[in-house]
C-alpha cells in the first residue's frame, strides 16, 4: 500500500520564534512519517500473458511474410489506429517543437557530439528508426505500413534491423560486419507476428541501450545490462523482484510515451499520480513515491532542493559496462601501427580509422548542476567560437528560481569538425557507398559538403574542428536506499556538490572571515591562559 | 577550616548534565561545520540534535528550578563595581603575589562578581544566540512568514558565532576554575557540593 498522499505534513510549524518551548516538547517525540512503503511482490511465477487475443491464432498473422511492412499491413486490419498513432510519436517524426525555447529539435534536426546529425546518414541512423524505408529525404512520413509494429512487440527477442538496412531487418541471410565473415540469419517474421505482445526492457534496449553506435556509448545510464539487471544496478528493474519493464514508468497513450530529454520535467510537484487527479504522468520519481517518502523527515526536507536521482544514483555505468565519456572526431582518417581499430586492454575501442578518439569510463560519479527543466540546444546555423567550445546544449536553473532541483549529469565532451569559414557545426556526410561519405574517401571536405548541402547549406571549404560538450540528466540506475549517497558524500568540504552555487551548505560552506576571528578569539583565550599559569607557576614557586 | 554547602544536588546535576551535553554538541558542531572528521556528517548531526533536544529539556528545568528556589538571583551583578575590580586585580596581580582570594563565597553569594557578570551574559547573550539560530537551522524546511525567503546562511553564521563565543568561554572557564582558594577547591565544590573555605 502506498503511504498518505503527500501534501500537507501531519506537522508543520508555521511561526516558529513564537513557539519554540512548545515546540521543544511537542517535536522531541518522533516525527510521523509519511513514507510510501513500496514493497515487492513475491518472485513471480513464469508470467502467463494476459491479453484476451493470442496472436497465433489470428487468420491474417498465419502467412509467410516477405517483409517487414506486408506484416504491419495484417497488424493494421485489427489495430486500425496504431499507425496514425505512431505517426503522431517522436518515435515515429524524429523531430520535437520545444514549447520553451521554440527549437525545432528531435533526431532529424539536432547536431550532437557522437555521431553528429541524421542527415545523409539515414540508412545507418534509420536502424534505429520506428518504420521501415527511411533512407534519404525523401521518405514517406504518411506511410502506414511503413510503420515497424515488430521492434517494439517482438517478444521472441529474435527480430533485429540490419545495422545499415534503413530499418528493416535482413530477409535474407546477409554479412556483417562487413568482412568479418559472420552471417546474421534472416528474420522469421511469421514466428515473429505471431508472437507478438507488450513492449519490453529488452525492445527497448534494442535501440535505446545502443544509442550513439554502440553499447552503452551515449547514455551512461542505459545500456544493456538493463536488459536483466540485479537490484544493486537498478532496483526498479531488478529482473528477480520488481522486474519493471520500461513502460512501467515511461506509460503510453495512443503510442505516445511519456517522459521526455527535450522536456524533462526537473522538479515534479504534482504529487502522487491517482486516478481523477488529472496529470497522470508517471515517469517521475515523485508520481509514485510522493514528495516526502523517506522515514527520516531530514533526509525529506532535501527534497525541495536535490532530484531523488542525485543521491539515490550515486554513480552511473554500474552494470559493468563502461559508458563513453570523450570522442575525438580529429584523430579520425588514420591509422594507428597499420591498424584502422586499437583497443585497450578491456576490449573497449580507443582508437577507430572512422570515428577518432575515445575514452571510456565505468561507475562514473555525475557532474551535479541546478536544472529547471529548460533545455536549449545549439542549432545548426548557430555561430561557435572554437575559442571556448560549444555547449551542446544547456540547461536551465538556478537556486533560487523555485522550481530547479540539483540533478546529476553525464557530461559527454569531445572535438568536433565544424565549418571554420562560417563558425557553424558542421553535419559531416559518414555513411554511404558514395565516395563523398567520410567512411568512404576519409576526405573532411567532402564529406562535410556533402552533408552541409543535404540539410540546406553551403560547406565554405574552411575545415576546423571543435571542443563540444552535450549533458545528458542521469535518471536510471538507481540504486537500492542502501546505496544511496551519504550525507557526506556532499556535506564536507569537498564533496560531490562542491560546485553547486546558490545554496548554504552545512559541512560544506562556512564565511570564512567569521571562523578566522572565531579561532582567533579561541586563540588568544588560550594564549591569555598559557602566559597567565606560567607566571602563576613562577611567582608560586619563587614565594616559597 | 570550615565548610559551606554550595552547591545543591539539582545544580551539581544540572551542571555536570549541561556539560557534557554542550562538549557534545560542541565537539559534534565543529565536525558539521566541516573543521574535522569523526562521527561522520550523518551521525553528527543525529547527535548534535538530540542532545540539543536534551539540553533544551534539561533547560526548562533548570529554569524552573531558578526561579522556583530563587536562585536566579546569584547572577544579579553586584551593585558594587568596585568588587569586580577587586576581582580583575587578583586575577591580574594578586594571584602571582599570594594575595588571598578577595571574595568570600556565601551560599546566598556563591558566585564573585566576576563570574556573576559573565554566567549572566552567557545566559542572556550566548545562550539565546545559540538557541534561536540553532532552532531556526533545524526548522529551516519549515520557514515561513517572515522568515520566507531568508538566507540559511545569515542563520548558520550567527550560530557558528554562537559555538565560537561558547568555546572562548569554555576554555576560560576551565583555567578560570582553578583559581580558588586552592587549585581544586572550585572544581571539587562542583562534585561534592561543599566548599572548603577559611575561617
Amino acid at each position: 500500500m502506498y503511504g498518505k498522499a503527500r501534501g500537507e505534513p501531519l506537522w508543520r510549524p508555521a511561526a516558529l520564534p513564537a513557539a519554540i518551548v512548545a515546540l521543544a516538547f511537542a517535536l522531541a517525540s518522533p516525527v510521523p512519517a509519511n513514507a510510501a512503503a513500496l514493497t515487492a511482490p513475491e518472485a513471480s511465477e513464469a508470467k502467463a500473458s494476459s491479453s484476451t487475443t493470442d496472436h497465433s491464432k489470428l487468420e491474417a498473422l498465419d502467412k509467410d511474410f516477405q517483409t517487414g511492412p506486408e506484416v504491419t499491413k495484417a497488424c493494421l486490419t485489427c489495430h486500425t489506429e496504431a499507425a496514425d498513432q505512431i505517426h503522431k510519436t517522436k518515435h515515429w517524426t524524429w523531430e520535437f517543437v520545444s514549447p520553451e525555447t521554440g527549437q525545432r529539435l528531435g533526431k532529424r534536426n539536432i547536431i550532437n557530439n557522437f555521431c553528429v546529425a541524421v542527415s545523409s546518414n539515414e540508412p545507418r541512423c534509420t536502424s534505429c528508426h520506428i518504420g521501415y524505408g527511411w533512407k534519404d529525404g525523401n521518405f514517406d512520413f504518411a506511410s502506414k505500413e511503413n510503420v515497424d509494429c515488430l521492434v517494439c512487440h517482438d517478444t521472441t527477442g529474435s527480430y533485429k534491423k540490419f545495422p545499415t538496412g534503413a530499418g528493416h531487418p535482413n530477409y535474407a541471410s546477409k554479412e556483417w560486419p562487413p568482412k568479418s565473415g559472420k552471417m546474421r540469419p534472416p528474420v522469421d517474421l511469421k514466428k515473429v507476428a505471431q508472437n507478438v505482445g507488450p513492449t519490453s526492457r529488452q525492445t527497448c534496449g534494442a535501440c535505446h541501450f545502443y544509442g550513439g553506435g554502440g553499447n552503452a556509448v551515449k547514455h551512461g545510464d542505459i545500456d544493456s545490462s538493463l536488459g536483466k539487471p540485479d537490484k544493486d544496478l537498478d532496483v526498479h528493474m531488478d529482473a528477480e523482484g520488481l522486474d519493471f519493464a520500461c513502460s512501467t514508468c515511461h506509460r503510453t497513450d495512443a503510442h505516445a510515451i511519456q517522459g521526455s530529454r527535450y522536456t524533462t520535467v526537473a522538479a515534479d510537484t504534482d504529487g502522487m499520480v491517482v486516478p481523477g487527479k488529472g496529470n497522470d504522468e508517471r515517469a517521475t520519481c515523485r508520481s509514485c513515491h510522493g514528495e516526502r517518502p523517506m522515514k527520516d523527515e531530514k533526509l525529506n526536507d532535501h527534497t525541495d532542493v536535490v532530484a531523488c536521482q542525485t543521491c539515490h544514483i550515486p554513480a552511473f555505468a554500474r552494470g559493468g559496462i563502461a559508458t563513453k565519456m570523450w570522442w575525438d572526431w580529429s584523430k579520425a582518417g588514420r591509422k594507428i601501427d597499420g591498424k584502422p581499430v586499437v583497443k585497450n586492454g578491456k576490449g573497449e575501442v580507443v582508437h577507430s580509422m572512422k570515428k577518432g578518439q575515445f575514452a571510456w569510463a565505468e561507475n562514473v560519479v555525475p557532474e551535479y548542476r541546478w536544472f529547471n527543466g529548460e533545455i536549449s540546444y545549439t542549432e545548426l546555423g548557430d555561430r561557435v567560437d572554437p575559442e571556448t567550445g560549444v555547449e551542446i546544449n544547456s540547461f536551465g536553473g538556478s537556486a533560487d528560481d523555485g522550481k530547479s532541483r540539483i540533478w546529476p549529469f553525464k557530461v559527454f565532451k569531445g572535438i568536433q569538425p565544424y565549418d571554420a569559414g562560417t563558425d557553424i557545426l558542421a553535419v559531416p556526410h559518414l555513411f554511404g557507398k558514395d565516395p563523398d561519405a567520410y567512411w568512404k574517401s576519409y576526405d573532411w571536405n567532402r564529406a562535410l559538403s556533402a552533408g552541409m548541402q543535404s540539410v540546406g547549406y553551403s560547406y565554405s571549404g574552411e575545415l576546423g574542428f571543435i571542443e563540444s560538450e552535450m549533458s545528458w540528466p542521469i535518471t536510471h540506475m538507481v540504486a537500492s536506499k542502501d546505496d544511496a549517497i551519504a550525507c557526506d558524500g556532499c556535506h564536507a568540504r569537498e564533496g560531490r556538490l562542491k560546485d553547486v552555487a546558490g545554496i548554504y551548505m552545512p559541512g560544506r560552506d562556512s564565511l570564512k572571515p567569521v571562523d578566522l576571528a572565531g579561532w582567533a578569539l579561541v586563540s588568544l583565550v588560550l594564549a591569555g591562559i598559557l602566559i597567565h599559569g606560567v607566571v602563576r607557576v613562577f611567582s608560586a614557586i619563587k614565594r616559597s | 577550616m570550615s565548610r559551606i554547602y554550595l552547591f545543591k544536588r539539582f545544580e551539581r546535576f544540572w551542571h555536570w548534565a549541561q556539560a557534557a551535553l554542550i562538549l557534545t554538541m560542541m565537539l559534534t558542531g565543529f565536525e558539521i561545520h566541516g573543521v574535522y572528521t569523526l562521527l561522520g556528517f550523518e551521525t553528527a548531526v543525529s547527535t548534535h540534535t538530540t542532545t540539543a533536544w536534551a539540553l533544551i529539556g534539561l533547560w526548562a528545568f533548570a529554569i524552573f528550578w531558578h526561579f522556583t528556589t530563587g536562585e536566579w538571583k546569584q547572577y544579579i551583578p553586584s551593585d558594587k563595581p568596585g568588587r569586580i575590580f577587586a576581582m580583575a586585580k587578583f586575577y591580574a596581580w594578586g594571584v602571582f603575589t599570594g594575595d588571598p582570594h578577595p571574595y568570600k563565597a556565601t551560599p546566598e553569594r556563591k558566585h564573585n562578581p566576576m563570574q556573576r557578570l559573565t554566567y549572566l551574559g552567557i545566559k542572556l547573550a550566548v545562550n539565546p544566540l545559540i538557541w534561536i539560530t540553532g532552532l531556526l537551522y533545524l526548522f529551516y524546511n519549515s520557514w515561513g512568514g517572515v522568515l520566507a525567503g531568508a538566507d540559511l546562511q545569515i542563520v548558520a553564521v550567527l550560530h557558528t558565532v554562537g559555538a565560537f563565543l561558547m568555546l572562548a568561554f569554555l576554555v576560560a572557564h576551565l583555567y578560570l576554575i582553578t583559581m580558588g582558594e586552592t587549585l581544586f577547591a572550585q572544581l571539587k565544590a562542583m562534585i561534592t557540593g561543599w566548599e572548603e573555605v577559611k575561617e
